[in-house]
């Protein structure tokens, strides 16, 4: 479905904008434990800026950006930082995910701010990867349209 | 919080929920329903639950609207009920 559209304004627009919808999603993300937002809206915010090069570019500008094996890898490293940052806490003396535990050599109510940071950073890489694989999987045909379905 | 602009976005909300059951073209639906989760995040924001009206401007408005027309481009456009 998703094919390359030929208008200058609109190309030349979307090239503009995609840096700072990054830009902006990283904010997000970086600044979730103490404003509004958090992981998963930066995540959503960082896959909207490779869906708006979907549609302009052609899913192919975006499969030689983020191939396919890689999106599904990154899906597996955000749970596995999620989880790991968990394990970690387990692993010197706390409960799951109690960052006080964690073995930084800085006061514990700063602990806390990192630990949620990179179970942030975990949730908002798995969201981002999720966001272009199912627009990926929304777009590619399925085989019942490409006659391969019996 | 003012409930005059509590009412005002609400019915918004009602209309756009409204239209977007009743349009019979599927694409329609699919943008109406964008300004439909559009207005829900003005009334979030309005209620002071900026962090939801966060996800519902980026979700609702924004991803889940183009996965509903990448959905429509695999199928026919228009309804046929």
């Amino acid at each position: 479905m998703i094919t390359k559209y030929e208008d200058v304004i609109v190309k030349t627009m979307t090239r503009l904008l995609i840096p700072f919808i990054q830009i902006y999603g990283l904010y997000v993300i970086a600044h979730g434990h103490e404003s509004p937002g958090g992981g998963f809206q930066g995540g959503v915010i960082l896959g909207a800026s490779f869906i708006l090069l979907a549609v302009v570019y052609g899913m192919d500008e975006v499969k030689k950006r983020l191939p396919e094996k890689l999106m599904i890898a990154f899906v597996a490293i955000g749970v596995f930082i999620y989880a790991g940052t968990g394990a970690l806490c387990l692993l010197f003396g706390g409960n799951f995910l109690d960052y006080s535990k964690l073995p930084f050599p800085v006061a514990i109510a700063e602990r806390r701010a990192l630990g949620i940071l990179s179970v942030e950073t975990g949730v908002g890489i798995t969201v981002m990867a999720v966001m272009v694989a199912i627009m990926l999987a929304l777009s590619s045909k399925s085989k019942r349209t490409r006659g391969e379905f019996k | 919080m003012i409930w005059q602009l509590d009412l005002v976005i609400l019915l918004f909300v009602v209309i756009c929920a409204i239209g977007a059951m009743m349009v019979k073209d599927l694409l329609s639906a699919a943008v109406i329903l964008g300004a439909y989760s559009f207005c829900m995040a003005m009334l979030w924001t309005e209620m002071g639950a900026v962090d939801v009206a966060f996800t519902e401007a980026s979700v609702g408005a924004g991803v889940s609207t183009l996965f509903f027309v990448a959905a429509i481009y695999q199928t026919t456009r228009r309804s046929k009920d």
